[in-house]
């Protein structure tokens, strides 16, 4: 087994388990985004109450579940090891340098924006997940079934601006991570061809790094107008 | 015209270094840069200062031996293109241009402007290479190649090891130079029968020089002298990952 530990402790090695952990999150954001588009039925919450019945009681799901906390962990784990490494490759910096003549901004600050996103992570947890699992919900009854009234809490949550603000910075985070991520993925992986380069690209710069961030962000906007009788 | 030059000043590997400030007041813009240096050097030779020692050899953009972080880009503003082919007339009169060696880990200072590339040559060695027998040399068609691909294996070929993508790299990673001497073997036949082999030995030497990892931004292709594309990282990525899942080797 040493081929392996060797492999996976290697350069490449590392920026595989990157890519193999990052698409399988830009994978997880498709769903969690279609899931939570039931917060635009404007049915009191009763669609989104029944798909997050749904999320926490379906055993397949809630074995993915533990994948993808996991795959959270360990991307964020091997960004640390990995950039760690990358800086220590380059003790004395240049006096002056022009990285902008070069590459993308995007593609120099992954690191920063995936710290932005791993403190998103935690708070969005803190607010919902850790209230839906550990906390004290309302509960809602639809046909005579109980249902934890998550939506209540989507409702408390973004009906503070400052809380809708933040949500709406850290969406622009995640596009600008994945308008390099998603493409560089498959990079790592050596998927580079003239036939599918060119499709993995648009996939990346505008199904998730535009129209994804774009969903999740409309949101906390749609709640808080909603809340608030704006509209 | 009059430039102000901030070079690079280090006396040896052991000893800090720091931007020393020089005015050139007669610079040609028909100088090379390196001629610009000579000019520079020769005047501070009369003074009986030393001169600032820096790298150069076939000044022709062929040998990669120059290796200059000029205004904060490898080998100056001009893109595909050495340092020897860069000319006063990229500046205008009166620029201040700031004039550093390579700076990573695995290439450090030997003075001044000069930095030990050996790092390359011992991947090279690792693995850069295809066993033939030697004797007197085969007949030259006598496999026959597709002309798309003997392209593809020039473009790697094309490399001139004089390590810009390092420079240019944030990470200092060594990818695009590593992948292009793996390329330019495992897409002949000649290097197919070595091609697992290489590609695990030449990037477990470019790990051990110290080299950091590919964040895949691009800037090495775009400060690369001979504009080696990234198709070659990727496939080093495929090359490397294809060796590990399936070559004979398994102690790592």
């Amino acid at each position: 087994m040493a081929w392996v530990t060797q492999t996976l402790s290697s350069s490449l090695g590392r920026k595989v388990i990157m890519s193999l952990t990052g698409l399988f999150l830009c994978s997880f954001l498709i769903i969690h985004a279609a899931g939570n588009l039931q917060l635009f039925k404007g049915d009191g919450g009763r669609a989104f109450n029944e798909y997050t019945y749904f999320m926490t009681h379906n055993p397949l799901i809630m074995t993915v579940s533990y994948l993808l906390y996991t795959s959270i962990l360990v991307h964020a784990l091997m960004a640390f090891i990995l950039t760690r490494h990358n800086q220590a490759s380059r003790p004395v910096k240049y006096a002056y340098s022009k990285p902008e003549a070069n590459s993308e901004w995007s593609s120099r600050n992954m690191g920063i924006l995936g710290t932005v996103l791993l403190l998103f992570i935690i708070i969005h947890m803190r607010t919902f997940w850790f209230e839906m699992h550990f906390g004290s919900v309302p509960m809602a009854e639809y046909d005579g079934k109980e249902y934890k009234d998550l939506y209540r809490v989507v409702q408390a949550a973004f009906g503070e601006l400052w809380y809708v603000t933040l949500y709406v910075i850290c969406m622009v985070a995640v596009g600008y991570h994945l308008w390099h991520g998603f493409q560089s993925g498959f990079q790592t992986l050596g998927i580079r061809h003239k036939k599918y380069t060119p499709l993995i690209e648009f996939l990346g710069k505008y199904f998730f790094a535009i129209i994804i961030p774009a969903a999740f962000a409309a949101m906390p906007i749609y709640v808080y107008l909603q809340v608030h009788h704006i509209i | 015209m009059k430039i102000t030059l901030k070079v690079w000043r280090q006396k040896n590997s052991n000893t800090p270094g720091k931007l020393v400030e020089y005015q050139l007041d007669n610079v040609s813009e028909d100088m090379s840069f390196l001629e610009m240096f000579d000019v520079l050097n020769d005047s501070l030779t009369r003074k009986g200062e030393e001169p600032v020692a820096f790298d150069h050899d076939c000044r022709e953009g062929i040998c990669g031996t120059c290796s200059m972080y000029i205004n904060g880009r490898a080998h100056g503003p001009q893109t595909g293109a050495t340092t020897c082919q860069l000319h006063m007339r990229s500046f205008n009169d009166g620029d201040t241009i700031v004039v550093e060696p390579w700076r990573a880990r695995a290439f450090p200072i030997i003075k001044d402007l000069i930095v030990d590339r050996l790092a390359f040559d011992r991947i090279i060695q690792a693995g850069g290479y295809v066993s033939v027998n030697t004797g007197s040399a085969v007949d030259a068609n006598e496999i026959l190649i597709p002309r798309t691909i003997a392209d593809e294996a020039m473009d790697a070929a094309a490399c001139i090891g004089c390590g810009a993508c390092v420079a240019a790299c944030k990470n200092a990673s060594a990818m695009l130079f590593v992948s292009a001497k793996v390329s330019q073997l495992a897409i002949l036949p000649q290097g197919k029968s070595e091609h697992k082999e290489r590609a695990e030995r030449m990037v477990a030497q470019m790990d051990s020089e110290g080299f950091g990892a590919c964040s895949f931004t691009g800037a090495c292709s775009v400060e690369c002298p001979k504009s080696i594309s990234l198709d070659h990282i990727a496939r080093l990525n495929r090359e490397y990952l294809g060796a590990k899942l399936s070559s004979d080797n398994i102690q790592g």
